[in-house]
């Protein structure tokens, strides 16, 4: 059968070399570890538990932050509509659905599979998007559920996570300890320290542009399953122009779950901040959606 | 989805599969014996509507070969959008042509699928009547192929007749391939036909 998606191949190979670079890293840092540290154990078995609940608990923890209430057919009977047909489009079992009381327009979706997935939106989205923006909207969140992207984030933020505490744990052992230690421990632990910061900024990088992939992946499959991605880009515009109209206030509660947003919250467009930042930069997601609808317009082409 | 394509964030569009749909005619016979609805002889097709000249040019072409058949007395195949952007391709045939309304409904999804709008595919509905009015559409899922009984009660509440609907499910359980997941009985209100 002939389809009219195409695989985009440069971003695919840029994602698996971000995902490389971060395999190796965990690889090096694991070895240095252990040469180094004897107690290593007891922090990783730890920062395990953290995140497992973390990746269990994504769903719950992010409807919490959000203030995201679950609500009904009868509340909301044309946001239930959308969900219903772009699910059976995707052959996907249908998500939580839920809505936030906030005026920032913004939707996010969480969940460790597709099965325990919720899609949630903004009271502030739901007031401004035109029904086929925002049906645009939720097929990119769903597509984040459908590609696994709080799995493959959660697992690769635990790195980064571990290095941090290391840091800190060092560091405390070091200040609190230091005068009854003999020079070869101290050297160890400054050694360690060293080693995780490097680890922690370097995965901290890295896990932003695997982010960015993620979100242009997402951008992707949602056009490719409405047909539309004209709307997307235009519902993309608007969400962008209002937030960054949206006083701080709100911002500072919103900062932390970015990465699970459709656009963060951190209004103009950044220069140099492009490479802190968890989603691409609006003219790029613009251009690649482009780029899909001609490809949706032109001829169909013989089967290769 | 293998793990590769969970570790690039790729989805694999999910294809339609058409076969089931020829099951529809022997379903008539037994869902007219087991509850007494009989084909109204109105049939549609849902898809999302894809922008650009190739999507116009499929369905354009699409209609012109439905209404070209020399058997077809009722009205021509009419396209119509709902409220949520969906494109419904309405086929109306006699009541007693459901095996012409099937071969329509095939047309149009088979021509979809090979000018690349497989994807897009949402849904096709047979409607039925019973007595005293009562509609029903049973809905077949491409992405599933499976059906499944939509039973709308009148009124603008929005409430449909679970009862009849799982009826249904139970007496056709022999004849078509019900959806077992009762979560993907996705409503369509409104849809043409109902």
């Amino acid at each position: 059968m002939q389809s009219r998606f195409r695989s985009d191949r440069r971003l695919t190979v840029r994602m698996t070399v971000t995902m490389f670079l971060l395999g190796l890293l965990y690889v090096a840092f694991v070895a240095a570890l252990i040469v180094l540290l004897r107690s290593w154990l007891l922090v990783v078995v730890l920062m395990a538990a953290m995140f497992v609940a973390q990746f269990w608990f994504s769903d719950r923890i992010a409807m919490f932050a959000m203030r995201g209430r679950v609500v009904e057919r009868e509340e909301y009977p044309e946001l239930h509509a959308v969900v219903d047909r772009l699910c059976a489009i995707a052959d996907m079992p249908k998500p939580v659905v839920a809505v936030s009381e906030m005026d920032m327009p913004n939707a996010f979706a969480t969940g460790r599979n597709p099965d325990h997935a919720v899609v949630c939106v903004t009271t502030g989205l739901l007031r401004r998007l035109e029904p086929a923006e925002l049906e645009g909207v939720l097929a990119h969140e769903l597509s984040h559920v459908a590609h696994k992207d709080v799995a493959v984030i959660t697992i690769a933020s635990f790195l980064g996570v571990i290095a941090g505490l290391i840091v800190r744990f060092a560091f405390y052992s070091q200040l609190f300890g230091g005068g009854r230690r003999d020079q070869n421990t101290a050297a160890v632990f400054a050694v360690v320290m060293a080693v995780s910061a490097a680890v922690y900024a370097l995965s901290f990088l890295l896990i932003r542009a695997l982010s960015r992939y993620r979100e242009l992946a997402a951008d992707r499959a949602a056009a490719l399953l409405t047909g539309r991605p004209s709307v997307l880009a235009s519902a993309l515009t608007k969400v962008s122009g209002e937030i960054a109209r949206i006083p701080t206030k709100d911002l500072r509660t919103a900062q932390a779950f970015n990465a699970f947003y459709f656009t963060p919250a951190t209004g103009k467009e950044p220069g140099m901040e492009r490479f802190f930042s968890t989603h691409p930069s609006l003219e790029q997601r613009l251009d690649q959606l482009g780029r899909i609808s001609a490809e949706l317009g032109e001829a169909a082409t013989p089967e290769k | 989805m293998g793990l590769l394509d969970i570790l690039l964030g790729r989805t694999k569009p999910v294809l339609p599969d058409l076969d089931q749909l020829f099951a529809l005619p022997s379903a008539a016979v037994t869902l007219e014996a087991a509850a007494g609805f009989t084909p109204t002889g109105s049939g549609a097709v849902c898809f999302a509507t894809v922008e650009g000249a190739a999507f116009e040019q499929t369905h354009r072409e699409v209609q012109a070969l439905l209404d070209a058949d020399a058997d077809r007395d009722g009205p021509p195949v009419e396209l119509r959008q709902d409220e949520f952007g969906y494109s419904w391709l309405v086929s109306e045939r006699s009541p007693d042509q459901l095996s012409e309304l099937v071969n329509d409904l095939h047309a149009v999804n088979s021509s979809m699928e090979v000018n690349g709008f497989g994807p897009q595919l949402l849904c096709s509905l047979a409607s039925f009547e019973g007595e005293s009015g009562k509609r029903l559409a049973l809905v077949y899922l491409y992405k599933r192929g499976t059906f499944y009984p939509f039973a709308p009660l009148p009124g603008d509440g929005q409430r449909r007749d679970n009862a009849l609907e799982l009826q249904v499910k139970a007496a056709l359980a022999g004849d078509l391939k019900m959806e077992q997941d009762l979560s993907r009985w996705f409503p369509v209100w409104g849809a043409p036909g109902l």
